[in-house]
């Protein structure tokens, strides 16, 4: 089975150009990919992991909205009992928000400039094996 | 370029090519076998192919006098004033805003004491997509990545001391740009200064919106009709304004090639003048304020030509294609920003390099304003010192280097001609292609241009994971330099909440009555595409509707677009 990923953009940041090389990246190393497309509520985006039954979500941000809508994000999951999605970041991060996203369960903080190989790579190591039946 | 060197004609065309021929087998390809060139393939960073060499033989089909021509004079390839910045340095503009309108009058202030000769405002995401700062779930983006403008009340906050009769401004907005162009207009006239009076731009170029920087609010075909209005409602009441600056930056970072920016930016150019001549609208009287807003990356040739071919191609097809006869429709005007992508987030002081290379071709490509990124946005918007250096950089460039001294002084490159032709006829080739599609509407519904922006994009980042393009702290010369002690701008946290109750506060005090019947004027005229919508959305403006209330009737009447999914 191919680990299944959402790439989300939360919000109104339209910048999407990191978002579909990643969400390109991931298919060519074989894992199946939804793109949410941009102007997403934390809302939409769960319902769409929940739905697709996705092992990861990837979230994409550039315009500073990156602690707002994480926090919302995880506590949503964790109402549906999906708190085992393994749950990514990329975008423009300042270094004290990075550290913030970790602590609050944001599994990985991409910056600029960061190879798609590494973010392949991290998400093989680290993506749940199994979904549980909820 | 025969005509242009001083190698007399038969000399170019008999004795040149075999002279050149024996160099090629006699010197460079022994260079070659002993020092094999560094990379497999040269290219131009848009992929195009790039020799050892260029000599008068590359350039024997270029014309001096159709193909160059004197600066200030059709076809505008050498530059758009016979002085050029003798006579009129470029303008220094620094695009900014965050929080409340306060905050980004008082950076508006600093950049002004630093030097700084005009304003550029970068608005909020609720703004720039037409919500209020109380929405529901956007209140979170108040004031984060531009300035929040909910009402006029916020457009004299945010230009309060500023003479705007003085100053020219540019509004970088799109989606909602009909309403902050009245807003800056109704700003004006409640200050006393008429609409003749205010120069300067706003983006206002929905086009590029669907394909590359998304900040669209409603379908393509009654967005551009709303763009058609802003022209025509511009051309009377605020004539020295630009209605619309017509983009490729956008495109070009979202992931296209300087080639596909060019003709993508053409395209949307001849799309407004064309609609506009269906609506009867003679092109000659919107054409002289059309302006334009180019990336400078950081292939610095590349961008040389592309700027000087920009020119040449729009010079064309104003004149041949839309039939213009006034020679100010033909000439192109531009703003250019140095590449936001090409900032990396490893060692980022390698950024002010950068910004400092991109600002030179776009000088040396005769732009009229320009824009520095500052070192620090690869993290955040710039923190005060760093967009200090970033105007610095501008003042260092255009009186210690000479760059500004000379018109056009690269012209008569071998290479920079030839690369300035060939990035025309590409252009022009892609605008074919485009055309023969139905336009470019009829090209970005089928997602042809967002699929060609996406594959570009794809390709760069292909060829930097590969080591075939160094970039410099990011795939190469890594070290382990800490970033984490720059001193980042941050924003208030308390900015949404003062922002919303301001709003509470105008939407408390305004005249009811008159709200309700701007906002459903706005509705019944929305209706009738014959219509220009401006004078009820400039009375909405002055009966202090939000930004959010009128764009919220339209988006009830035209409908909202869906955004793709494809990657």
């Amino acid at each position: 089975m191919p680990i299944k990923v959402v790439i989300a953009k939360p919000g109104l940041d339209g910048h999407d150009r990191g978002a579909k090389v990643i969400a390109r990246s991931l298919r060519d190393a074989g894992m199946e990919v939804v793109y949410t497309g941009i102007f997403q509520s934390p809302e939409s985006i769960v319902r769409t992991v929940v739905q697709e039954d996705a092992q990861v979500l990837g979230l994409s941000s550039l315009a500073g909205g990156h602690l707002e809508y994480a926090a919302e994000i995880l506590a949503l999951l964790s109402e549906e009992g999906d708190s085992d999605v393994l749950i990514v970041l990329g975008g423009t991060i300042p270094e004290r928000d990075a550290a913030k996203l970790l602590a609050m369960g944001i599994a990985a903080v991409f910056g600029p400039g960061t190879p798609t190989s590494r973010v392949v790579e991290y998400i093989r190591d680290h993506a749940p094996r199994l979904r549980p039946t909820a | 370029m025969a005509r242009i060197t001083n190698v007399s004609e038969p000399a170019v065309s008999q004795v040149l090519p075999a002279r050149e021929h024996a160099w090629q087998t006699e010197r460079l390809h022994k260079d070659h076998q002993r020092l094999p060139p560094r990379r497999s393939r040269f290219t131009t960073l848009s992929g195009a192919p790039i020799k050892d060499l260029y000599t008068p033989t590359d350039v024997a089909d270029i014309d001096y006098l159709a193909d160059l021509g004197f600066p200030g004079q059709y076809p505008f390839t050498r530059g758009v004033h016979a002085s050029m910045y003798r006579g009129r340095p470029w303008t220094i503009r620094q695009v900014a805003g965050f929080g409340q309108a306060e905050d980004t009058n008082r950076r508006y202030k600093y950049l002004l004491a630093h030097g700084e000769t005009g304003l550029s405002t970068d608005f909020d995401l609720p703004t720039l997509l037409g919500y209020d700062s109380d929405h529901p779930v956007y209140s979170r983006e108040v004031g984060k990545i531009g300035v929040a403008i909910d009402t006029v009340v916020d457009a004299h906050a945010l230009f309060a001391d500023i003479p705007l009769d003085e100053i020219s401004t540019s509004l970088t907005i799109n989606g909602s740009a009909a309403v902050l162009l009245a807003m800056y207009r109704v700003t004006g006239d409640e200050r006393g200064i008429s609409g003749d009076l205010l120069t300067g731009t706003i983006q206002n170029d929905i086009l590029k919106e669907y394909t590359a920087q998304n900040e669209f609010i409603f379908p393509p075909e009654p967005s551009v009709k709303l763009v058609v209005d802003t022209m025509e409602y511009a051309a009377k009441c605020m004539p020295r304004f630009n209605p619309v600056s017509i983009c490729g930056y956008h495109i070009r970072e979202a992931g296209a090639t300087a080639i596909e920016e060019l003709a993508l930016t053409l395209s949307a150019g001849i799309t407004y003048l064309e609609a506009a001549k269906k609506r009867g609208i003679d092109p000659d009287a919107l054409a002289p304020r059309v302006s334009f807003f180019f990336d400078v990356h950081s292939d610095f040739f590349e961008e040389i030509a592309k700027l000087r071919a920009a020119r040449r191609l729009w010079a064309h097809l104003m004149r041949e294609r839309l039939g213009c006869r006034d020679p100010r429709s033909w000439l192109m005007r531009a703003h250019a920003q140095t590449a936001g992508v090409s900032l990396t987030a490893q060692q980022p002081l390698n950024n002010i390099v950068r910004t400092t290379i991109e600002a030179l071709s776009g000088v040396l490509g005769g732009v009229q304003s320009l824009h520095t990124n500052s070192f620090d946005e690869a993290y955040a918007i710039p923190s005060e010192q760093a967009i200090k250096i970033a105007v610095r950089t501008q003042q260092i460039l255009l009186h210690e280097t000479g760059v500004g001294d000379v018109v056009d002084p690269l012209a008569g490159s071998y290479y920079i001609e030839r690369l300035t032709k060939d990035i025309e006829e590409q252009a022009k080739a892609l605008i074919e292609q485009i055309d023969a599609m139905g336009g470019l509407v009829a090209a970005i519904g089928s997602g042809y241009v967002n699929q060609l922006i996406a594959d570009s994009a794809w390709e760069q980042q292909t060829q930097v994971e590969a080591n075939d393009r160094v970039i410099v702290g990011v795939n190469d010369f890594v070290d382990d330099e800490n970033p984490s002690g720059m001193d980042l701008f941050e924003l208030d946290p308390l900015t949404a909440e003062r922002q919303i109750r301001r709003l509470k506060e105008v939407k408390s005090s305004r005249e009811q009555r008159r709200v309700g019947e701007a906002l459903r004027a706005i509705e019944s005229t929305a209706c009738d595409p014959r219509k220009n919508l401006m004078p009820e959305i400039e009375e909405a403006v002055r009966a202090r509707c939000t930004v959010g209330e009128v764009c919220g009737v339209l988006r009830e009447v035209w409908g909202e677009q869906r955004p793709s999914t494809r990657f």
